[in-house]
C-alpha cells in the first residue's frame, strides 16, 4: 500500500458558532500507531466523527485507505473499525448475537472462528451469551473494541478505549491491539492515559482548540521538548545550594526537582550537595516523559 | 444484500424478544374493542346491506392494529437508538440509506401483518367471516402497512426525544386512524365531517381494506388504492431523502 491510511485534508467543522476543527490537515501511514492527544473539547471526537462518517465536514476531504469517506463511503467504512467513547450497546442481544449482527451490517458473514479469538484475546468468552445488560462498564467496552474489529478492518480507530477501565483489562487490551498492529493493522488512538500512548504510540499529533499544535515520532517530541530530571530529598528545613536553587524547582516534604541536560550532570549535582555539606535522604532520576511534553505544548500552544 | 437482510432480521427479532408487548398486547387490546363495542353497539342498523355492526368493526380494528403497530415499530426502534447511542452501529458500517430504509421499513410491516392475522384469526371465534376479494385485502393491508412504517421512520428520524414522538403518535396517529371510519362509515356523517374525513389518508387505507373484505365500501377501491399509494410513495421519497442527507442521524 502506497497512499496513506488516513488523509485529512482541510477539513473544517463548525456547530454553530463554535469550530471544532479548523482546516485541519493529518496523515497516518499504514501500519502505523498513532496518537491524537489534547484536553477535552479540542476536537479529537469531532475528527474520529469525521472519519467514521458519523459526522459530515462543512469544508475539506477525508479519506481511508486513498477512499473518501463521503463519495466511496462503502469501502471506506469497510476499511475502518471505530470503538466510539460513550459506552454504548444494544439491550436486546448478547455477546456473540451482537457480533454477528455487526458481522453482518459489513456485509460479511459472521466467521464463528475469528468471533472466537476475539471473544478468547478481548477474555470475553465466558460472557459470550450473556445479554449485553448484564455486563460490566469495562466488559461493555471489550465488546466494542471487538464489534469495531469483527470485520477484520485494515484501519481501527479507539476514542478513550481505556477510560474507566481497570488495570488488568487495559493490559489485556493493549497486548491484542499491539499484536493486531504488529500484523500490519493502523491504529488511531486517543487517550488521557498519556503514559500509554508514550509506550504505544511511534507518532504522536496533539491537538488544541480544532487544531494540531504538534506533530512528530513520539522519540522526536521526547528529545525536543521534554528532558530527564533528578529529584533530592534533604531534611526538612533545609534548601539545595544557590547554584542548584537557581534552576530546581521547590516540590512538598523537602523535595527539589532539577531539570538535566544530560545525565552525566547528576555527578556533578551531587558533588555540589556533598561540598555543601548536604544530607541527601532520597534521590530518584526521573525519565522525559510524554505527559511533560504535552503541559509543554499545550501551555505554549503553538507549533 | 447481506447489511439489508442482517437489519431486517435485527429488527424483527427485536420485536420478536419481546412479543408481549408487541404482538399479544395489541391483540389483546383489539379484542376488547371488538367485544366493548360490538356488544354496546350491535343493536345499530346494518352499517351495509348484510353486514352487521359487529362485522363491520372486524377489518377496521384489524387494519388500525396493523397500522399502530407498523408505526410504532420503525419509531420506537430509532428513537431508542437514537437516544440510547446505539444508532451508531448502524451509522459506521457500509450500509445504503435504501438498505437502512427497507429494512426498518420491512420489518415493520412483518409486525403489523403478525397482528393483523392475529387479530383476524382470534375475531373468526366470534364473528366467522372469510373475505371477499382476498388479493384485495392483502394490497390494501400491504400498502397500508408500507404506509405507516415509513410514517414511522419519519417520525423515528425527525424526533428527538420521547415526547416528541409521543406527540407524533398521540395527537397524529392515534386521531388519523380514529377518525378514518374505524367505528363508523363516513357516510353516517354530516357533509361537513364526511368533506373533512376525505383528507385524512388512514380513511382509504381502512375503507379499501374493507372492501376487500365484504366487497362494499364507502369509496371506490381503486381511488382508495392511488391515494394511499401516492401518499405512500412520498413519504418514502421523503424518508429516503431524509436518510441520505444524514438528516438528525449524522450531525
Amino acid at each position: 500500500m502506497s497512499g496513506p491510511a488516513i488523509s485529512v485534508q482541510g477539513a473544517c467543522k463548525s456547530f454553530g458558532k463554535f469550530q471544532a476543527l479548523k482546516h485541519l490537515d493529518l496523515e497516518v501511514h499504514p501500519g502505523e500507531f498513532f496518537a491524537l492527544l489534547g484536553p477535552n473539547g479540542a476536537g479529537k471526537t469531532t475528527l474520529i466523527s469525521l472519519l467514521a462518517g458519523l459526522s459530515r465536514p462543512d469544508a475539506g476531504g477525508l479519506s481511508i485507505l486513498g477512499f473518501d469517506v463521503a463519495k466511496d463511503y462503502r469501502q471506506a467504512r469497510r476499511a475502518v473499525g471505530v470503538v466510539p467513547q460513550e459506552l454504548v450497546f444494544d439491550p436486546f442481544f448478547t455477546v456473540r448475537e451482537t457480533l454477528r449482527l455487526q458481522s453482518g451490517y459489513f456485509g460479511i458473514r459472521p466467521d464463528p472462528k475469528w468471533i472466537d479469538e476475539l471473544l478468547e484475546n478481548l477474555q470475553l468468552r465466558d460472557k459470550a451469551d450473556s445479554n449485553m445488560r448484564a455486563l460490566s462498564g469495562g466488559m461493555k467496552r471489550r465488546v466494542l473494541v471487538a464489534q469495531a474489529l469483527v470485520h477484520r478492518p485494515s484501519v481501527l480507530i479507539l476514542d478513550e478505549p481505556t477510560a474507566g477501565v481497570d488495570v488488568e483489562l487495559r493490559q489485556t487490551l493493549w497486548k491484542f491491539i499491539r499484536r493486531l498492529n504488529e500484523e500490519g493493522m493502523t491504529i488511531l488512538l486517543t487517550t488521557h492515559y498519556l503514559e500509554e500512548a508514550q509506550t504505544l504510540c511511534n507518532r504522536v499529533a496533539m491537538m488544541k482548540a480544532g487544531q494540531i499544535i504538534a506533530l512528530d515520532t513520539t522519540q522526536n517530541l521526547l528529545a525536543h521538548h521534554s528532558r530527564p530530571s533528578l529529584m533530592i530529598r534533604v531534611d526538612p528545613g533545609k534548601t539545595l545550594p544557590a547554584a542548584l536553587m537557581e534552576r530546581a524547582s521547590s516540590l512538598p516534604a523537602g523535595r527539589f526537582r532539577i531539570g538535566l541536560e544530560n545525565f552525566a550532570e547528576v555527578e556533578h549535582i551531587l558533588a555540589a550537595c556533598r561540598a555543601s555539606g548536604l544530607d541527601i535522604k532520597e534521590l530518584e532520576v526521573g525519565q522525559a516523559d510524554l505527559e511533560e511534553v504535552f503541559v509543554r505544548i499545550m501551555k505554549d500552544g503553538t507549533r | 444484500m447481506r447489511g439489508f437482510t442482517t437489519l431486517f432480521s435485527k429488527e424483527v427479532l427485536r420485536f420478536w424478544k419481546v412479543s408481549f408487548q408487541t404482538l399479544l398486547a395489541p391483540l389483546v387490546s383489539t379484542l376488547l374493542y371488538m367485544l366493548v363495542f360490538a356488544q354496546v353497539l350491535d343493536s345499530h342498523s346494518e352499517v351495509y346491506p348484510g353486514v352487521s355492526y359487529r362485522e363491520f368493526l372486524v377489518p377496521g380494528l384489524a387494519m388500525m392494529a396493523m397500522l399502530q403497530n407498523s408505526f410504532s415499530n420503525t419509531s420506537s426502534s430509532l428513537i431508542q437508538s437514537k437516544l440510547t447511542g446505539n444508532i451508531v452501529f448502524i451509522l459506521l458500517p457500509p450500509l445504503s440509506p435504501f438498505e437502512i430504509f427497507s429494512a426498518y421499513v420491512l420489518a415493520a410491516m412483518v409486525r403489523g401483518f403478525a397482528v393483523g392475522i392475529c387479530v383476524w384469526i382470534a375475531s373468526l371465534i366470534f364473528f366467522p367471516h372469510l373475505p371477499a376479494h382476498p388479493l384485495e385485502l392483502l394490497l390494501f393491508a400491504f400498502i397500508g402497512n408500507a404506509l405507516a412504517a415509513v410514517l414511522g421512520l419519519v417520525a423515528g428520524i425527525w424526533s428527538e426525544k420521547f415526547d416528541q414522538l409521543a406527540a407524533f403518535q398521540n395527537f397524529l396517529i392515534v386521531p388519523l386512524t380514529f377518525l378514518a371510519g374505524v367505528f363508523y362509515s363516513i357516510h353516517s356523517l354530516p357533509p361537513m365531517w364526511r368533506d373533512i374525513s376525505r383528507f385524512n389518508p388512514f380513511l382509504y387505507m381502512i375503507d379499501g381494506f374493507r372492501h376487500g373484505f365484504f366487497g362494499v365500501s364507502d369509496i371506490p377501491p381503486l381511488e382508495s388504492f392511488v391515494i394511499v399509494g401516492g401518499c405512500a410513495f412520498a413519504l418514502s421519497w421523503l424518508s429516503l431523502s431524509l436518510l441520505s442527507r444524514g438528516w438528525r442521524l449524522r450531525t
